[in-house]
């Protein structure tokens, strides 16, 4: 299947602290990454409720990816680690209803890691290249 | 401590009652949160503190319209308050334990009296029956006995009840032993020591075929959840959840009557969904049609997300349906696999931390670090 004119939307929620300074530094260090990622900044990747992944991957993104500060490194001390525990449930969840659980993503991207966000966003744009577009996207009655 | 109530021409229902009076009268608790038969001849829970009136107690018939867990939650969640004895079936104490753990219960001046479920009807199945004399009591309690659990010739227990593999009481305070006893003789009940003393009552030695018909009524109803599981499983493998609930009217009466969905500003409720006019038209042209009301989906994968690591399997939901979807076989397969993930059991143990609120440093190590 020829994807090479499919470019993939990417929303991303990344925590306050560290992934969100993280992009900060790969912009600030002039790294370059594809432009195919949309920001929401949150407080804490603990904030993300599991509504908020759903609503875009039903509407037609073609992924999400949850950005948080690598465990033991939380700002809030164990934000993270309950964010880890409701992927692993949203996950499970989503395959066992028919939902393409791998357009989920989480990573943990400290606020010096620049370059291991542009990398992510690389990779993960590169993976959704591959996958298609979200079938979602083009279901009207959901 | 465990007894025998006397059962008096064959009047199991009058035994019941007598023990519950009892336990008013001897001001174990200062209320009994019960199913009570209406002046019109329905089934509603009620409080009651006055004893005469528990003749109109009926805590046998198989019927149920909601969970009693919320209830339960209602006269206990704050001080002040009075000791209630709540009269709960097997789904419903589940259900309170982990309103317990929500926060929505407290336990501190309930008395949990469970009772032994021998299946239940949708509220307008039972209602129905009334016509034709009602539903045969002595050979619905008699099902108890042999545990060949059967609705009457002609009806169906509600969906959930027959793949219900908990029907019997595992944590209460008070138990009506159903599973095994012959209820034209006596009805074996167990409660604690200083309870037993209080009521004048004394240990007896009970013939005792409960466990042995608990295990053959698990394994039968085991198989035909197994069963339902795997013909739900197929449906959302082949067709997907947006299949399965495909004509779902957004009603919100599964979130309603769901004992675990307790948040009084749930965001389906909330104006989060009510959008600008132009907002709509901009979707319709983007996908060319745009189903409403909106986020069907997001609706129903929200809800298990947020409640289905505490899913009893009561099936209110399904009992509740007004498009007769599937809705607690659904919850209850996801829910099996999910639950399983955290080696979680909704309803087993009041110590068990909820999944989500809970976490462990080492655990999941590969989650994020790809």
């Amino acid at each position: 299947m020829a994807q090479t004119d499919f470019e993939p939307k990417i929303v991303a929620f990344l925590c306050n602290w560290c992934t969100y300074t993280g992009a900060d530094l790969a912009g600030t260090s002039r790294i370059q990454y594809p432009p195919n990622v949309r920001i929401i900044r949150l407080m804490c990747s603990g904030s993300v409720d599991p509504t908020y992944v759903l609503k875009p991957l039903l509407d037609g993104a073609d992924g999400v990816l949850i950005g948080g500060c690598h465990p033991g490194d939380c700002h809030y001390q164990s934000g993270n680690y309950k964010a880890r525990r409701r992927v692993v449930a949203l996950k499970e969840i989503l395959k066992d209803a028919g939902i393409d659980e791998d357009r989920v993503w989480l990573r943990w991207i400290s606020a010096s890691e620049g370059q291991r966000f542009a990398d992510t966003v690389t990779e993960m744009t590169e993976f959704l290249k591959e996958k298609g577009p979200n079938p979602m996207r083009r279901e009207w009655a959901v | 401590m465990r007894t025998l109530i006397p059962v008096e021409n064959d009047d199991t229902l009058a035994a019941v009652q007598g023990l519950l009076r009892q336990i008013l009268e001897a001001d174990i608790v200062d209320a009994l949160l019960v199913p009570m038969e209406t002046p019109h001849g329905a089934l509603t829970p009620a409080l009651v503190s006055d004893p005469e009136m528990l003749d109109k107690a009926n805590p046998l018939a198989p019927v149920m319209g909601v969970n009693a867990a919320r209830l339960a939650g209602r006269v206990s969640v704050r001080e002040p308050r009075q000791r209630v004895g709540v009269v709960l079936r097997p789904c419903e104490l589940r259900a309170l334990t982990e309103l317990v753990k929500l926060k929505q219960a407290d336990l501190d001046d309930l008395v949990t009296i469970g009772v032994d479920c021998l299946g239940t009807y949708d509220v307008s199945v039972y209602a129905a029956t009334r016509d034709d004399g009602g539903v045969d009591m002595a050979a619905y309690l008699a099902t108890a006995r042999s545990g060949e659990l059967a609705a009457e010739e002609g009806l169906a227990f509600r969906d959930a009840c027959q793949m219900c593999e908990k029907p019997h009481v595992e944590q209460a305070d008070v138990t009506l032993e159903l599973f095994g006893a012959d209820l034209t003789g006596g009805i074996p009940v167990s409660l604690p020591d200083e309870m037993a003393e209080t009521l004048g009552l004394s240990p007896a030695e009970v013939e005792d075929q409960r466990k042995d018909v608990i295990n053959a009524v698990v394994a039968a109803r085991t198989e035909v959840r197994d069963e339902r599981f795997a013909e739900i499983r197929e449906r959302l493998d082949e067709e997907g959840i947006e299949g399965v609930f495909a004509s779902c009217i957004r009603c919100h009466n599964c979130m309603t009557v769901c004992p675990i969905c307790y948040c009084k500003t749930c965001l389906f409720k909330s104006q989060v969904f009510d959008h600008e006019p132009i907002q709509y038209a901009n979707w319709a042209q983007r996908k060319g049609a745009y189903r409403m009301p909106s986020d069907t989906m997001l609706f129903h994968l929200t809800r298990l997300n947020h409640m289905v690591l505490s899913c009893v399997g009561c099936g209110m939901c399904t009992s509740d349906c007004p498009a007769d979807l599937p809705v607690g076989a659904v919850f209850r397969a996801i829910g099996q696999e999910t639950q399983a993930t955290f080696d979680y059991e909704p309803g087993r143990d009041l110590e068990e931390p909820l999944p989500l609120i809970t976490f462990q440093e080492d655990e999941w190590l590969d989650v994020g670090e790809e």
